[in-house]
């Protein structure tokens, strides 16, 4: 038994150093003063100020960090008001069939999403650019939105809300003061989610960027097949260490909410005034 | 609230469903029937059923199925270990940390750990095998898919493998069950829903990996979401790539019955 369990730790072990291993390899070539992935010749930080000179780069990454940030707040606002419009619904049939077109973007191939919204934005007139690549990336995260915020509306106990109404709450403060304090953890995480594809997104981008306009990985592509250049290593170490940033805040985050749902009968209790 | 003013705030849920859901597939379905100047016609339709197109159609099948297998090959005894091992969902997380790591910086990397000069090739000479083209054929477009793959078949099916009752591995091992033969009578049986959704979350975008096909492959191998973004951007046959597009909806149409469950989160 401990025998097999030393074999599994080894292979772990194994998968962990390949995972790692490319993102390792970017983070060591970052500091070479040599140029280039062939060989290390000595510690530099020249690619790092060369990423920080670079201000098409910096442009571009301001880009990518505004596109993820509105097009994740706005997806989550229309995932809070999607997820409210399935749960209320009564016929499981209707359920079903709005549930399996709200997964439609979320089990379509990349290629088709963003080949679509091409021909999308450009019948309807949209310049590509900001606005085409902002309303993509609104478009598939809103039904990620949905499915992290549904569950917990419907772990949600319908009395809380009947309660609040026999106290006289309007419409407007049950969803304001009972549900959507009830279910912000899943909102919370329905954000970082978007946000997280929309950084990580390049297929879809790449069909709606057109020329003026880029994003990080856009960019990255364009450039990983133009040529190694390290200032590109270096940004990756930037941004690898603001991925675990964001991953240490999306754990903390789902803990905490993990420990808000074992407190819910005192919550249950504790109807907002 | 009335019933009028309650329906209104939920139109802009309705509406990016209309816009953004509906709206595209036919549009897509739409422009198939248009030839590169824009006239009307099914040829687009009769060139896919051309040899050229059934070969891309098919090796794109190869390709993902290939892709998936060895993703699945590696991720079941991967998260298998993970079940056993103290603070997994610490694990867990550090086997999902690298997708958030933008693709391309990864097949980037690999450009480098592949290449000429890279680690790999240090290290065959090292040990007396000389040196060889890594890069840019069918083994490191496979190998760098799987690599990107790996996390998303690993996670459910460790959820399925968590979700499995202590009690049953233990009442076969009480009748007699060697430890392959509860593997594969008992543990394999009850995970297959998280393995079914592992390969859906796989196979679908392993379909479509235009980039990987162009910066790792060396565009030798040619996949279905190659052909549209060509089609797309490059010769600007939007005609052709639609209906290559139609195609793999109906493809795709076709297999989420038969996997089931589809990816419940990409990552």
């Amino acid at each position: 038994m401990t025998e097999k369990n030393k074999l599994g730790k080894v292979y772990l072990f194994i998968v962990f150093v390949v995972l790692y291993a490319p993102i390792f390899y970017l983070m060591y070539y970052s500091f070479n003063s040599g140029g280039n992935m062939h060989g290390f010749e000595g510690f530099t930080l020249e690619w790092y100020s060369e990423v920080f000179h670079d201000t098409r780069l910096i442009i571009i990454v301001i880009n990518t960090l505004v596109i993820a940030l509105l097009s994740s707040a706005i997806a989550t606002i229309i995932g809070i008001v999607g997820a409210l419009a399935i749960d209320r619904i009564r016929r499981k049939r209707v359920k079903n069939t709005i549930l399996s077109l709200n997964n439609v973007l979320i089990v379509s191939p990349d290629v088709i999403i963003g080949a679509s919204f091409l021909i999308l934005f450009t019948i309807a007139g949209i310049k590509l650019g900001f606005t085409s690549v902002l309303l993509s990336h609104i478009a598939f995260s809103v039904p990620i939105a949905v499915l992290m915020i549904l569950p917990r509306l419907q772990e949600m106990s319908p009395t809380l809300v009947d309660a609040a109404r026999d106290l006289g709450a309007s419409s407007r403060d049950v969803l304001m003061k009972v549900i959507l304090p009830f279910i912000s953890p899943a909102i919370l995480s329905g954000f970082f989610m978007a946000l997280t594809y929309s950084l990580d997104d390049f297929a879809v981008t790449f069909f709606v960027t057109g020329s003026g306009y880029s994003t990080l990985s856009v960019e990255i592509y364009s450039r990983a097949r133009a040529g190694v250049s390290l200032s590109i290593n270096a940004l990756s170490t930037l941004i690898f260490l603001l991925t675990v940033i964001l991953v240490v805040g999306y754990y903390w985050v789902s803990r905490s909410s993990m420990r808000n749902r074992s407190k819910e009968p005192a919550a249950e209790l504790g109807v907002p005034e | 609230m009335s019933r009028s003013s309650r329906g209104l705030y939920l139109i802009p849920y309705y509406l990016w469903m209309v816009l953004f859901v509906a709206l595209p597939v036919v549009l897509v379905a739409y422009y198939s029937l248009f030839d590169i100047e824009g006239h009307f016609t099914l040829s687009n339709y009769a060139s896919f059923f051309t040899p050229v197109y059934l070969r891309m159609t098919l090796s794109s099948f190869w390709y993902a199925l290939l892709i998936t297998f060895f993703s699945l090959l590696v991720a079941y005894p991967a998260a298998y270990a993970l079940t056993r091992t103290k603070h997994k969902q610490l694990w867990l997380l550090l086997i999902i940390l690298p997708t958030w790591i933008n693709l391309l910086l990864k097949a980037y990397a690999f450009i480098g750990i592949f290449g000429t000069y890279g680690p790999v090739n240090s290290l065959f000479k090292a040990i007396g095998l000389g040196e060889h083209q890594i890069l840019f054929n069918d083994f490191s477009f496979v190998f760098v898919s799987v690599y990107i793959f790996i996390p998303f078949m690993i996670m459910p099916i460790f959820n399925a493998l968590e979700d499995i009752n202590p009690t049953l591995i233990a009442a076969s091992r009480d009748l007699g069950a060697s430890s392959f033969v509860t593997l594969r009578r008992v543990i394999f049986p009850l995970t297959l829903s998280g393995v079914r959704s592992g390969c859906m979350a796989v196979f679908i975008p392993a379909l479509s990996l235009f980039m990987l096909t162009r910066l790792i492959a060396g565009n030798k191998v040619i996949t279905l979401g190659t052909a549209i973004e060509q089609h797309f951007l490059v010769t600007q046959d939007w005609g052709m790539g639609s209906t290559v597009a139609v195609f793999l909806i109906l493809i795709m149409a076709v297999l989420m019955p038969v996997l089931g469950g589809g990816r419940e989160v990409r990552k």
